[in-house]
């Protein structure tokens, strides 16, 4: 299934703060939004899943969603947005409950997924026993359980320590390169757009337009810290945002 | 590094304001109070009027229970207690609830809730008599009418704190609503209604002994009014120290069912 975004824009209370967007997700590939801060990219996701509606243009979905998909727009929140009440297998069980499964099939996700993010030892942990990676691991697992025709991730990472942003991105490439998802990656760290995405797309300061689309050929597998062309890639990115940053950085002061 | 006097520890400046508590001192509080107010009746620097002493106290209780009128009167205040507060926490939780969630609900019973919070509502209790009759009807009305009102503000200030993400997240799933009110509000509210009910249970044993001040034969409310009237001070304070067990107790219960409700919370 492909999504197609047409024409989008919006504004809030008078101030516009999107115009234009309109940008093709092909399946199987990782499509990253970056942008300086209030260029509206979280809003756009929230577009993209339904959550919200435009205020000009549609989301168009292209084909149908893979057979057994339970949720076909599946988000990934920043703050992980886990029931701190249920514990790690329970939070899986929630989003698949309302579907009617029989015991047997829901047990047999559950546990799959919970192998697939190496989370089965910590099926009865409580998730505020679990550090910050693994909530997030957690989360990743319960957005696999519905199988999802394309993943929506909103700074999936940016509530975690560096170190365990590397860890998880690793993990989101193994678990891609076994099994190729569609994703929307929403970020403002520009290293976790070029190690994740085979597209990046720049969204300029408010109101948010594509200021560019750039293309990353290199396999996910093969992108490692430090690769040379990520780097130029990377360089790239940030001077195509630098002004834009500076300037949304001085408006926000006078808002 | 040490040279002369110029080198001296830091001042500790951090600790306090982290209460715990700690067990026996609440016993021993209690201990004391009564110590002194035995020594002080014994020796006379409390008069028999001003204060019974806890002895005799103690022996009217241990006359009561032996005559067996002790659970003649506790039977039917428990029952009054257990019936009324359920029904007024039961409508309170829907209703807090139902404030919490819809819009027109909420702007139409939120000012309705501001009225009847402050009524005292043993003011009402002739009017509930004239409503529900003389017999348990007014009695169980009032008690839950009394308990209804906290639990709605408590209930629905619970649900509006519920984490919105938490919400948003069961949306994206594709949640039922039935299913985002039972999964996720109802238990995120739970700290909240909780802490609720510990005031409005306590508020129900207060109109308990109101309740009991009309057309009641028996009840704890019936027993210290009648004691009152006499100026029977004994059993007065036997009336009273048993309303206040009564109040630890459901205190207790309520810790019982947050620990085991609340254990996911740090």
């Amino acid at each position: 299934m492909d999504l197609t975004l047409d024409n989008i824009g919006h504004s809030y209370g008078g101030v516009e703060v999107m115009r234009g967007i309109s940008l093709d997700i092909p399946a199987g590939q990782i499509v990253c939004i970056v942008g300086p801060s209030g260029c509206g990219k979280s809003t756009l996701l929230r577009f993209i899943g339904g959550l919200e509606q435009p205020a000009i243009g549609q989301v168009l979905q292209i084909g149908s969603p893979p057979e057994g998909s339970l949720n076909p727009l599946t988000y990934i929140f920043q703050d992980f947005a886990l029931l701190p009440w249920r514990t790690v297998a329970g939070n899986v069980s929630l989003v698949l409950e309302d579907h009617g499964l029989p015991k047997v099939e829901a047990t047999r996700i559950i546990d799959d997924v919970l192998a697939r993010t190496n989370l089965t030892d910590f099926a009865k942990a409580l998730p505020k026993q679990l550090s910050g990676g693994m909530k997030q691991r957690v989360a990743i697992a319960r957005a696999l359980a519905v199988n999802p025709a394309v993943m929506l991730m909103d700074e999936p990472l940016s509530a975690l320590d560096s170190q365990t942003r590397e860890l998880l991105m690793d993990d989101l490439v193994d678990l891609w390169t076994r099994r190729p998802f569609t994703a929307v990656y929403v970020t403002h760290n520009l290293n976790e757009a070029v190690r994740l995405g085979h597209k990046v797309v720049v969204l300029s300061r408010r109101p948010g337009t594509i200021r560019e689309v750039v293309e990353i050929d290199t396999p996910l597998a093969e992108r490692a810290l430090g690769d040379p062309e990520l780097e130029t890639k990377q360089k790239h990115l940030w001077t195509l945002m630098r002004d834009e940053a500076r300037a949304a950085d001085a408006e926000l002061l006078n808002v | 590094m040490f040279e002369g006097s110029s080198a001296k520890p830091v001042t500790f400046r951090g600790g306090g304001f982290a209460p715990v508590s700690r067990r026996w001192v609440g016993v021993f509080a209690f201990v004391l109070i009564i110590l002194v107010a035995e020594w002080g009746t014994r020796a006379g620097w409390i008069s028999a009027l001003t204060l019974p002493r806890p002895s005799d106290v103690l022996a009217t209780f241990v006359e009561l229970y032996q005559s067996g009128l002790l659970f003649k009167h506790l039977g039917p205040s428990l029952s009054r207690l257990v019936v009324g507060a359920a029904i007024g926490a039961g409508i309170g939780i829907s209703v807090g609830i139902l404030i919490g969630l819809f819009s027109y609900i909420r702007s139409g019973l939120v000012p309705v809730v501001a009225a009847i919070f402050p009524i005292p509502k043993i003011a009402l209790l002739p009017l509930f008599v004239i409503w529900f009759g003389i017999g348990e009807g007014s009695k169980y009305a009032l008690i839950a009418f009394g308990t209804f009102t906290p639990t709605v503000v408590a209930t629905y200030g619970a649900v509006d704190n519920v984490d919105r993400t938490l919400i948003r997240m069961g949306q994206s799933f594709g949640l039922s609503w039935w299913s985002i009110v039972r999964k996720i509000v109802l238990p995120g509210a739970m700290p909240g209604i909780l802490s609720g009910l510990r005031i409005s249970l306590a508020i129900a044993i207060i109109l308990l002994v109101a309740a009991e001040m009309l057309g009641a034969e028996f009840g704890i409310g019936a027993y210290i009014l009648e004691a009152g009237s006499l100026y029977d001070l004994e059993r007065l304070f036997v009336g009273v120290v048993i309303l206040s067990i009564l109040g630890v107790i459901v205190s207790a219960i309520i810790g019982l069912i947050e620990r085991r409700v609340l254990r996911w919370r740090i």
